[in-house]
């Protein structure tokens, strides 16, 4: 057990509480362990960030929790949502929670709505289905969600069909039938990424609005540190199917100890920097999930790994501050970090201005 | 041409857009005003960003410039020659000059061929050496973007990440050794640390093959960091033009203004500002009258509705069409 966890045991009111969960997907070439080993808490009304690259387990771990699954999936360890246990219920079983409890935006609303169904019966359906409303009901109730997404005209907007909607319009819609059944926890995984930044900005905004109205729970995947840096209470990084930090969002950004997450925000190109500024990279691709690499998973890729990366595993360990937990043998601002980051500097991989940005 | 006073006179000009016009028509009569009337240059070794939404004509003046489709009107001067008006087969030959790439790059390769072939066949095509001169070629270009040549002389796209794939068609671009590459949003679909990645090889490549390159893009600090200059479009026009770091320093044009603060920053302690953008995009097939983004702009007033604003001098090299710039115009060294 870690800390976090006995910590977290105290809590009032935890909503969703993950202890040590698993889920492997059964492959051609092995077992894959897309999520591996992760324990968690998140308390109501706060909003969750997950970050990480493409293939860190994000959205597996997102998925799970709504045991949104396919067959291959074996999950382990433990979920429990207001103390109930979901692993092992099955879809069947995970259908009561579906809406009224749960429910989920997802990255690409083009996809996600069906082309042929007006928004409006998109929106009602699960009215209907999860609330037992009657269709005229129904119909009031969906209007009036159109309008807390802010979708001018409901009245005109219900009858038409997805493909007459801006992109953004329907990620609204999106957001709309994901709040119908008033839920008490929304993920959103990655629900700006394929919209303009305008666009973007605006539909985070909506998202942070409606948590506050409904006292709703939050988790917000996604790839980009920039996206959760102001609509976070608290970040979770994963790598590599596991939790490399986690930390309240201010305390995360003023004192980042995983270089992992330190690499992830320096990649970002920030506007204040002159034009042609070199971002430092990432090297290389993340693990292959068939066969992780022994010891810290990220150590082949770090610029800051000893040899002592590549053999023991780091712990989740907290720092000074009980909430901040970090995976790492050589975090930033140990001796041995300053020691690197000083000859990356020399040799122009770190950009003076980047380097002194962000050293505290 | 008064119209367009950002267009420079300079002997190093690679390719001019002058007053293009690309419409499509919609049935019924109708028509999509794509783009209407955009001018810029591009001098040699020069990176320019073109920056806007969807819908903003970014894309299609990217395309438009290599032809495909051609413009409704308007000129594209590259190296001396107006491309609108050539033959299919000079337009072929000017093709291998200008080179594109894309925004997915998974489906922008042949899945069922091995992706050397792919970089390969440009040069096969053209008949540019014998096979081992094409095999040295296509190995050297594709070890600069950071690909292993054996690797792709056995495998196929689906076996790559997004960003390799990206990497791979960037080297099928640069194998013909173009003078011009056109990239239009290509680092849109990749993540953060990717993204990162293929910025620093587009500017590592672009001192590497002498390129000059127009990026399109909606990301405002994306496009930032690779250009030297910056245009900012919304619905078919070039609102502002800009050195890119004066763009950024002095935004003049209230939509340039918008696209700023919707950039999310990377630090808790600054807390997001809610956008100050009214409404949807207008429909690009009844653009409004007067200034296009009239029906969003925070200080539109009646002479934003009725009148276009021309493109007005700011500040050296700094041009925005505004009839009330957020930036007071003044006037450097006389009137252009």
């Amino acid at each position: 057990m870690t800390p976090l966890q006995t910590e977290h045991r105290s809590d009032v009111d935890p909503l969703l509480q993950l202890d040590d969960v698993r889920t492997h997907f059964k492959t051609e070439r092995g077992r894959v362990r897309a999520v591996d080993g992760v324990s968690l808490t998140l308390r109501r009304g706060r909003a969750l960030g997950i970050v990480g690259e493409s293939g860190s387990g994000k959205t597996v771990l997102s998925r799970t929790i709504m045991g949104l699954l396919p067959s291959t999936a074996e999950v382990t360890g433990s979920i429990r949502y207001s103390g109930t246990e979901l692993i092992g219920r099955g879809r069947g079983g995970m259908r009561g929670f579906w809406g009224r409890e749960m429910s989920m935006v997802f990255q690409n609303p083009m996809v996600s709505l069906n082309p042929v169904m007006k928004v409006g019966e998109q929106i009602a359906e699960p009215l209907r289905l999860h609330l037992g409303m009657s269709r005229s009901d129904a119909k009031a109730t969906a209007t009036r969600l159109l309008t807390d997404v802010r979708i001018p005209e409901p009245e005109r907007r219900i009858d038409q069909y997805p493909h007459e909607l801006s992109g953004g319009m329907r990620q609204r819609v999106m957001i709309a039938i994901a709040l119908a059944c008033g839920p008490s926890l929304l993920f959103a995984d990655e629900p700006t990424t394929a919209l303009d930044v305008t666009v973007q900005a605006q539909i985070l905004e909506l998202i942070a609005e409606q948590r506050r109205d409904r006292n709703m729970s939050v988790v917000l995947v996604t790839h980009d540190l920039g996206v959760v840096a102001g609509h976070t209470d608290d970040i979770a990084v994963m790598y590599g199917g596991k939790l490399v930090e986690t930390a309240p969002t201010t305390l995360l950004f003023s004192e980042m100890r995983m270089p992992y997450t330190m690499s992830l925000l320096r990649s970002i190109p920030r506007l204040d920097d002159p034009s042609h500024t070199r971002l430092p990279v990432i090297a290389g691709r993340p693990p292959d999930l068939v066969a992780p690499p022994s010891g810290c998973r990220f150590a082949p890729r770090c610029a800051y790994a000893r040899e002592r990366c590549h053999q023991e595993e780091p712990p989740l360990v907290p720092t000074s501050h009980p909430d901040h937990l970090y995976a790492c043998w050589y975090p930033v601002g140990s001796d041995e970090f300053n020691e690197r980051e000083a000859d990356l500097v020399r040799s122009g991989a770190v950009p003076v201005a980047i380097a002194r940005g962000e050293q505290k | 041409m008064t119209s367009a006073p950002h267009l420079r006179q300079r002997d190093d000009i690679v390719l001019s857009v002058q007053n293009l016009v690309v419409e499509f028509p919609a049935g019924r009569g109708r028509r999509v005003y794509a783009v209407s009337g955009v001018d810029f240059d591009l001098a040699t070794g020069e990176t320019l960003g073109i920056v806007g939404e969807s819908g903003c004509g970014k894309s299609t003046t990217g395309r438009a410039i290599m032809q495909m489709p051609k413009p409704t009107s308007g000129r594209v001067e590259f190296e001396g020659r107006d491309l609108v008006g050539l033959s299919a087969a000079d337009l072929r030959s000017a093709r291998t000059r200008i080179q594109m790439i894309f925004q997915d790059p998974i489906s922008s390769l042949n899945p069922r061929r091995k992706v050397w072939d792919s970089v390969a066949d440009p040069l096969r095509i053209w008949k540019r050496g014998s096979e081992a001169d094409i095999a040295a070629l296509v190995d050297r270009v594709l070890e600069s973007v950071g690909i292993d040549p054996t690797r792709a002389r056995e495998s196929r796209p689906h076996e790559f990440s997004g960003g390799q794939c990206q990497r791979i068609s960037i080297a099928r671009a640069l194998v013909l050794d173009p003078s011009v590459l056109i990239c239009d949003e290509p680092v849109s679909a990749l993540d953060v640390s990717v993204q990162a990645q293929v910025l620093n090889l587009l500017e590592d490549l672009k001192a590497e093959f002498g390129l000059t390159m127009v990026f399109i893009a909606h990301d405002l600090a994306v496009v930032k960091n690779v250009s030297d200059r910056v245009a900012v479009m919304y619905l078919g026009r070039i609102c502002e033009i800009a050195d890119s770091d004066d763009l950024y320093a002095r935004p003049a044009h209230p939509y340039t203004r918008v696209l700023l603060d919707s950039i999310p920053v990377p630090d808790p302690t600054v807390t997001p500002q809610p956008v100050d953008l009214a409404g949807e995009l207008p429909s690009p097939m009844s653009p409004p009258s007067g200034c296009r983004f009239n029906t969003r702009c925070p200080s539109a007033d009646d002479v934003c509705r009725q009148e276009v604003p021309e493109m007005q001098p700011i500040g050296d090299g700094h041009y925005v069409a505004c009839h009330h710039p957020l930036v007071t115009p003044v006037t450097i060294g006389g009137v252009v």
